[in-house]
């Protein structure tokens, strides 16, 4: 617990540090707010007539709009019925945003950072985490989705995406796939899973975007910003219709967001990283929950 | 009714009628993916497992499960009889019994448990005493416990004992892995 601690203390510093060096400003957005960004698998907890927030995306964004080039938050976001090794309904997220970068500038960024946050907690960048020896640098695998659903799962989700199916292989045949002893990235997604990212004009189109797996654990997601305000509100509304069908509440849509977007929002791009997990594989943590200072069955 | 939500090791569920263990549970969500709930179930009737992942609006039936206490009283053919609390006969299949019935003697008090009215399962105490019918023999003066022999309880029931044990011994036995434990008397 101890050592835990102060992995996680080392950890938050580090993060603040390289933003700050990096000419970033830290914001603090609300907490609670009344329009968390309609997905169809994220429920926001309700909390006296509004939301916790899933994620400080949208006032981010807000911030870019606005003329700020360079913004990161960290802090509680609250995801409601996730609970696993992996999830915890309250976690702490790290997202930073940043203008004129696409999806492949802020991969770079995660890969500094990550060595940096590896540094300061360990000493260097060689990390064990469940018996496998991990190298953060230099070499990341890159795989495009396609590539790695039709090596591993044997069937491209690009061409043609069954959601469910795709959810189910991505956990049961391509995670487990992925090489372990170093950072995978998995990238260019079904246009179907774009959730707030650009899509690539193509035959087919692909979503901008990227996930980020090191020791097993998906530990960051990123995009190139969707910027186009039409095709934002298009996709809120697909979501909250989503949603409906399968019994979940619609969400209200975020106006000003959606305001500040028809204003113009610079292209950019963000990346939302999962510090638990990061303070997991830095130290050895089974799960999500023990890396917290106090766990909610405690309280 | 069960939600997803409600899923957790140690949960009993129902599919298609048979009552199901959970014994292994997992949460699992890719990223802007769907929840799944990635259970491995034991059937509580034939014991064989399979796995199973539940998504979010997956409804699960409740299984009718009830627990009684009975005592083993005697065999009649191909029932075994035990008495409930009132002392009422209970006959329970051979087949339900498995090998637990040679674990039994007179009176043992075993838990079995039912489900939608059927017996499916019986708990046998952890340890019990049983009496070595026939044994290999086994050298004399030799107490070593780590070397093992063939003995046999009644029933023809064959168990490993240590090369001491003799015919007429009574033995401890864990039921759960059928393992011989101590001596409890010598013939």
């Amino acid at each position: 617990m101890r050592q835990v601690l102060e992995v996680r203390s080392r950890v938050l510093q580090a993060v603040r540090r390289f933003f700050a060096e990096r000419g970033f400003i830290e914001a603090e957005t609300p907490v609670r707010l009344a329009a968390p960004a309609p997905e169809e698998h994220i429920e926001a907890e309700p909390a006296g007539g509004a939301y916790l927030r899933t994620s400080p995306e949208l006032y981010l964004k807000r911030l870019l709009a606005e003329g700020w080039p360079r913004v990161f938050e960290m802090g509680p976001c609250f995801r409601r019925g996730e609970a696993g090794r992996l999830h915890q309904p309250e976690y702490t997220m790290l997202e930073w945003y940043r203008a004129g970068a696409d999806y492949l500038d802020v991969l770079a960024d995660t890969k500094t950072l990550l060595a940096a946050a590896a540094r300061a907690a360990t000493g260097g960048t060689r990390v064990t985490y469940r018996g496998e020896t991990i190298e953060l640098l230099p070499v990341w695998d890159c795989l495009t989705v396609r590539d790695a659903f039709l090596q591993f799962a044997g069937w491209d989700p690009v061409a043609a995406c069954d959601a469910d199916r795709f959810d189910v292989d991505l956990v049961g045949k391509v995670e487990p796939a992925l090489p372990r002893d170093r950072p995978v990235v998995l990238k260019d997604y079904p246009a179907a899973r774009a959730a707030l990212a650009r899509c690539r004009p193509g035959a087919p189109p692909v979503a901008e975007r990227w996930e980020l797996y090191a020791g097993g654990m998906e530990l960051a997601n990123a995009f190139s910003e969707l910027t186009d305000a039409e095709e934002q509100r298009r996709r809120f509304e697909a979501a909250n219709a989503a949603r409906r069908a399968r019994g979940a509440p619609a969400y209200p849509l975020d106006e000003a967001f959606l305001g500040a977007l028809e204003r113009g929002l610079p292209p950019c791009a963000g990346v939302a990283l999962g510090i638990d997990r990061l303070v997991m594989l830095l130290s050895g943590c089974e799960s999500v929950e023990d890396t917290r200072t106090f766990c909610f069955a405690e309280r | 009714m069960y939600t997803a939500s409600d899923l957790r090791k140690g949960l009993r569920i129902e599919i298609d009628g048979v009552p199901y263990l959970i014994t292994e549970f997992q949460f699992v969500k890719p990223g802007k993916g769907q929840a799944l709930y990635n259970c491995k179930l034991k059937n509580l009737v034939t014991g064989a497992t399979l796995s199973k992942t539940y998504r979010s609006n997956d409804r699960m039936d409740e299984p009718q499960l009830d627990e009684k206490t009975l005592r083993f009283s005697y065999v009649d053919g191909p029932h075994y009889v035990f008495l409930d609390k009132n002392y009422e006969q209970v006959p329970i299949d051979a087949d339900v019994l498995g090998d637990a019935r040679f674990y039994l003697n007179e009176d043992t008090e075993v838990a079995v448990l039912y489900h939608n009215g059927r017996p499916i399962d019986v708990t046998l105490p952890t340890f019990v005493e049983k009496t070595i019918v026939r044994s290999e023999p086994g050298a004399r003066g030799n107490t070593a416990t780590n070397v093992l022999k063939s003995a046999w309880i009644e029933g023809d029931y064959e168990i490993q004992v240590p090369l001491f044990v003799e015919q007429g011994d009574i033995v401890r036995l864990d039921t759960r892995t059928g393992e011989y434990v101590d001596r409890v008397s010598k013939r």
